[in-house]
């Protein structure tokens, strides 16, 4: 590793200097291969199944173990080369004015159109129901990347149970709906209220915790959550979920191709896909709504009180703000937009089973947010779309996508700590806005 | 109370499992300030390791158990140190000067790294393997309910009690244990003392792992089975036991698993099974908020 580092930070090496990099390469390369050789001899060499008769049989699997080991050498010898030629990690790069001025224009700009576009895609896309779908879906996890920013990305405080709230939506509306008949649009405030008061039960204990104790502790929160959903059957159906959920409706006025249905109503053909469009619009709107108020919220004394938060804990005690509201807000509110979009997702899932609030959708939601730049509104859209596409790029690998979301965060800690939009600008400042790099900034110990 | 007797057995058992597992959280805490959150799936490597090797011993025809035994825990416990100094390597390393968050979001895609490299490798069903060590003890008998100690307890606790002792010898004795507590005080100063900072914290990573192996084979020993999201639930558990006994305290962290093990097992017999791990969890939760500091922890400074 130093020896790499004396080899590239040297302005322009010198053939001379290449020379002992060739040998360099090739041995670490060798290193890896034969640590990985170790790693997986057991692991790839040798696969064990349960038999017939429950014993286990296993058998060998040499050639794929050679593979390995051989793509572990080239990878290192590819990254090795990668990292000579791109220079080591955390180098700030110059970039040109000209440049700058395109990317800041470019990044004005990106929001508007994005939105724009988003309210045409069912248009454009009216036949094609599986872009319909994706897009219903990296727009709930936009809105749950938006929720969890305002805990995680305004206030710093890292929290790891965050599908507990989503859970708690969902289930409140699943059954609200079957055991009471109420309507969506009564149980979707009813399903954040409740995940709001959650989210405050939660944050009560946890005031006095920071950092990594914070995180483990919401991490048991989700998970509590979730085992006592699974157990208790009577209520919550177990692990069997609830099924029969109802469909939203619009004013009073449902979605079905019977005579009371809005499309006999409007006089025009009933399609399945009015639905699927009206619930596209319904999680548009939604996640609008977790935009706007957020960014409403950074501006009154409360949103600063989060950024200052986040910032330094112990100043902000020193400065008077209240500890205890400024966090219990933060959670709250997060916690209401995690049960709205609960709420949601049960009524378009139309069933709910624990399953699907595991601590991997915690984890990819916090992702989200720490991929989007923490604390950018339009980074976390951006890290949606692309988290949600990247998932969708590997559905045919449906074993390897956890994998493969794994190394792809781990990667991006190395490379890109501070998400893809690592940028931070204060709201509130002192003559003129100053943007900082977020590279530059000294997280607070919230 | 022949019953409880049992049960304080399993519990002490089950406590020596855990105890194994958050001696490496405990360490790796109290050096590198982070919670290794991929280390609950070190334990589940192990655990595959020791599944896997073995299956090769026994097939080749040995049939010595403890010779089987010996061998497996030693090659259990190298290929899974290796396990724990590759994570170490290729996933905290590069982050140690990175903002707070960044190690441990990192852990937690290793986590995911790990678990899931086990199912895609072996599969996602369940191993089981026949009971290897068979036997035990009748210790005493009441109104129709024998209170059993059976062989395989014994080797778990043995191991452990072993393992515990040279592990404290290295920490207290040798120039490494020095090191590493040199580099938990004062990484920089220790630097500056000529302490090897990064082997250290390798070396603290490559112990870790290899408690977390022994553990993982006596998890195989003792409940004959071993899956790839085992590691998940037994991490959080053995974090929670670190966290009761004080993170960063050695000791603590011993004594922290045999008060969860015990916790758990009651909470199973006298309770609700299905309950057992919101106890475990709720415990993590009372402990952080009511003594932040745990059993035998150091109160930790508010610095600006």
């Amino acid at each position: 590793m130093t020896g790499a580092g004396v080899t590239i930070e040297a302005p322009a090496p010198a053939p001379a200097s290449r020379a002992p990099g060739v040998i360099f390469i090739f041995k670490k390369a060798l290193i890896s291969a034969l640590v990985a050789l170790v790693l997986f001899s057991l692991m790839i060499g040798i696969r064990t199944e349960a038999g017939p008769e429950g014993q286990l049989i296993w058998w060998t699997r040499f050639g794929d173990l050679a593979a390995m080991v051989a793509i572990v050498f080239g990878g290192s010898i590819v990254m090795e080369l990668l990292r000579q030629w791109w220079g080591p990690v955390g180098t700030i790069r110059v970039i040109p004015p000209s440049v700058h001025g395109a990317l800041a224009l470019a990044r004005r700009g990106i929001a508007p159109v994005l939105l724009i576009f988003t309210f045409l895609v069912p248009v454009i896309f009216y036949n094609q129901r599986y872009i319909l779908d994706l897009g219903i879906l990296v727009l709930t996890y936009v809105m749950l990347g938006w929720g969890l920013n305002v805990v995680v990305g305004l206030a710093g405080l890292l929290d790891l149970g965050y599908v507990a709230f989503y859970a708690v939506g969902a289930y409140s509306y699943a059954l609200l709906a079957t055991n009471f008949g109420l309507s969506f649009w009564i149980c979707l405030p009813l399903a954040g209220i409740l995940a709001a008061l959650w989210g405050v039960m939660l944050g009560f204990p946890v005031l006095r915790l920071r950092g990594d104790y914070l995180a483990i502790v919401t991490l048991a929160f989700g998970e509590i959550i979730r085992l006592v959903i699974t157990n208790w059957q009577s209520l919550t159906g177990g692990p069997n979920g609830v099924s029969g959920i109802p469909r939203p409706t619009f004013f009073g006025i449902p979605l079905t191709p019977g005579p009371d249905g809005l499309a006999a109503k409007l006089g025009i053909e009933f399609s399945p896909t009015h639905r699927i469009v009206f619930l596209f619009y319904i999680i548009l709107l939604l996640a609008l709504l977790t935009n706007w108020v957020t960014i409403r919220l950074r501006r009154l004394p409360i949103g600063r009180a989060w950024e200052a938060l986040r910032e330094d804990e112990v100043a902000c005690r020193a400065l008077g703000i209240n500890i205890t509201t400024t966090k219990l807000t933060a959670f709250a509110t997060g916690a209401m937009f995690g049960g709205f979009a609960g709420a949601f997702f049960a009524t378009r899932q139309g069933f709910i089973s624990p399953e699907s609030f595991t601590f991997q959708e915690s984890a990819l939601v916090l992702a989200i947010v720490v991929l989007g730049g923490m604390g950018s509104q339009l980074g976390v859209a951006l890290a949606a779309l692309i988290m949600i596409g990247g998932f969708e790029l590997f559905r045919g690998l449906e074993q390897y996508r956890m994998l493969v979301f794994g190394v792809a965060m781990v990667l991006l800690m190395i490379w890109r700590p501070r998400g893809l939009i690592g940028h931070r600008a204060p709201t509130v400042f002192l003559r003129h806005s100053q943007a900082i790099s977020s590279d530059l900034v000294k997280e607070g110990h919230g | 109370m022949d019953y409880f007797a049992q049960q304080l057995i399993n519990g002490i058992v089950l406590g020596s499992i855990y105890g194994l597992i958050a001696i490496g959280y405990t360490m790796v805490y109290g050096i590198v300030g982070m919670i290794n959150f991929a280390h609950g799936d070190i334990f589940m490597i192990g655990g595959f390791i020791a599944l896997i090797s073995f299956l090769i011993l026994v097939s080749i025809g040995l049939t010595v158990v403890p010779v089987i035994l010996l061998i497996v825990l030693l090659v259990s416990m190298a290929i899974t140190a290796l396990y724990g100094w590759t994570v170490e390597r290729i996933a905290y390393r590069p982050l140690r000067h990175s903002f707070r968050l960044a190690p441990m979001l990192s852990a937690i895609g290793m986590s995911f790294v790990l678990s899931n490299f086990s199912q895609v490798a072996q599969g996602a069903r369940v191993k089981p393997v026949p009971p290897i060590i068979t036997g035990g003890y009748t210790l005493f008998e009441g109104d129709g309910f024998a209170v059993r100690l059976s062989n395989v307890q014994i080797v778990v606790v043995i191991t452990t009690v072993v393992l515990l002792l040279i592990f404290s010898w290295l920490v207290s004795r040798t120039r490494l244990g020095r090191d590493m507590r040199a580099c938990e005080q004062d990484q920089t100063m220790a630097a500056l003392l000529g302490v090897d900072v990064d082997r250290t914290i390798s070396m603290t990573f490559v112990i870790g792992a290899a408690l977390a192996a022994v553990a993982g084979m006596m998890y195989l020993l003792y409940y004959g089975l071993v899956d790839f999201f085992m590691g998940f639930v037994a991490g959080i558990k053995a974090f929670t036991a670190a966290v009761l006994g004080g993170i960063g305290s050695l000791p603590g962290a011993m004594l922290g698993g045999l008060a969860i093990g015990l916790i758990e097992t009651l909470w199973s017999a006298y309770f609700s099974v299905e309950y057992k791990d919101v106890a475990a969890f709720s415990i993590l939760i009372i402990v952080l908020i009511f003594m932040p500091t745990g059993l035998l922890g150091r109160p930790e400074v508010e610095k600006v």
